[in-house]
């Protein structure tokens, strides 16, 4: 693979299509800037201040826009809360949309066949195989990103955390619990 | 499509596989594969629903048995030959041989770079009112185009509720074929589990799409 991705980029560049130079800078980007420490630091600021909160699950795309340090996300993000009674997981059943800014590129499995193929029919089953369980009566509202909407999961705000500052309830948010296939972690357990 | 990467509801993939500490790339390949997609698509070579028709047009088993980033690499070389940007016989030899076919937002620099990272706007003006609103019950239409569509194939046919409604945006099925952006109005659409996979399935499951307004007719 390695041999037939360095022959398309090389006919690419002799082409005058691209400056491999530009390639080199669009990787270095994606490396460093994007990551799910994006999402948690949304998540915390929610968890924190009400008014954001209901600014973020009213419309996430204008409520993220006003953090200076995550505001590049482009149009067409909805955060969707978790609640007691309702548990939202998030797919791509058709290929692979996932809200990049906030979290990353996606990982393998989010973007592999027994994910996608079973998250809208099976998804307790799905959390189980992520060793996670929800009481039976929880609803569980699987969201298929088939357009150009990218879904954020507000996951519950884990217990024992009152006063907590954002950086120290951003440090508790994992990249799986804004999808929908994890939790946040419970403080004082090592994780 | 009715292709193999419409996953939705189909079984037999086994159990999702978590890979612990997992890096951004496997190997360098995966991130020049990415860089090239997202390079050419900046340059206006096509666009993003464009790149994944092309993907889902890889023959079944070479898609099921690719890697993510080796389908992108797949679809790529395809694409970028169907357009004519490059030679079959450049991609194989490894070098250009023929003269270059102009892109509509020239070469690709490193100047380039700061516009990608801003992710796309796909809201347009509506050019008519929505037929739909919140509440409406509305049924997914039975339609099975041959190229591509973001409607799955698993609610098709079925019934489900207008949740959101998302405003108008760039329609996949006219600009996946260069037919245009003929925007269309966009809708959550909510379905029980039981009106999806049937009486026997988990009565707490909810699972919605965002669809439309072709892919919808009123029930």
């Amino acid at each position: 693979m390695e041999l037939r991705v360095r022959a398309l980029e090389t006919v690419l560049s002799e082409k005058g299509y691209v400056d491999p130079a530009a390639l080199d800078a669009i990787v270095q980007a994606y490396e460093t800037r994007i990551g799910p420490h994006n999402g948690a630091s949304v998540v915390a600021k929610a968890w924190a201040d009400p008014a954001f909160k209901r600014a973020l699950l009213e419309d996430a795309t204008k409520a993220v826009g006003t953090l200076g340090h995550v505001s590049r996300v482009g149009d067409h993000l909805v955060a969707v809360e978790n609640t007691p009674e309702r548990h939202n997981m998030v797919v791509c059943t058709l290929c692979s949309c996932y809200p990049w800014e906030m979290l990353g590129l996606p990982p393998v499995w989010y973007k592999a066949a027994p994910y996608r193929s079973r998250a809208v029919k099976d998804p307790r089953g799905v959390l189980t195989d992520f060793g996670v369980s929800l009481p039976k009566e929880t609803e569980i509202r699987v969201w298929d990103s088939t357009a150009e909407t990218r879904f954020l999961v507000l996951p519950m705000r884990p217990k024992g955390t009152d006063g907590w500052s954002e950086e120290k309830l951003a440090e508790l948010v994992t990249r799986d619990s804004m999808i929908g296939t994890g939790f946040p972690k419970t403080p004082g357990v090592p994780s | 499509m009715n292709g193999v990467h419409d996953m939705g509801g189909m079984d037999g993939f086994g159990k999702v596989e978590v890979e612990p500490n997992e890096p951004m790339f496997h190997t360098r390949w995966e991130s020049r594969v990415l860089a090239m997609v997202r390079a050419m698509g900046a340059a206006g070579a096509f666009n993003i629903d464009t790149s994944r028709f092309y993907r889902e047009s890889l023959p079944p088993h070479v898609y099921l048995a690719s890697s993510y980033y080796k389908k992108w690499l797949l679809g790529l070389e395809d694409m970028l030959i169907a357009k004519g940007f490059v030679g079959k016989d450049e991609v194989a030899k490894g070098h250009a041989s023929a003269p270059a076919k102009a892109l509509k937002r020239g070469k690709f620099t490193a100047a380039d770079v700061e516009r990608i990272m801003v992710r796309g706007k796909f809201g347009r003006d509506a050019q008519a009112p929505a037929k739909f609103k919140a509440g409406d019950r509305v049924r997914a239409r039975n339609i099975h185009p041959a190229t591509h569509t973001r409607l799955p194939r698993y609610v098709r046919g079925h019934v489900g509720v207008i949740e959101r409604d998302h405003g108008v945006q760039v329609f996949p099925d006219s600009a996946a074929n260069e037919a245009g952006e003929n925007p269309q109005w966009l809708y959550t659409v909510v379905f029980d589990g039981a009106e999806l996979w049937g009486p026997d399935s988990d009565p707490t499951v909810k699972v919605s799409v965002d669809a439309f307004e072709p892919y919808l007719e009123k029930a």
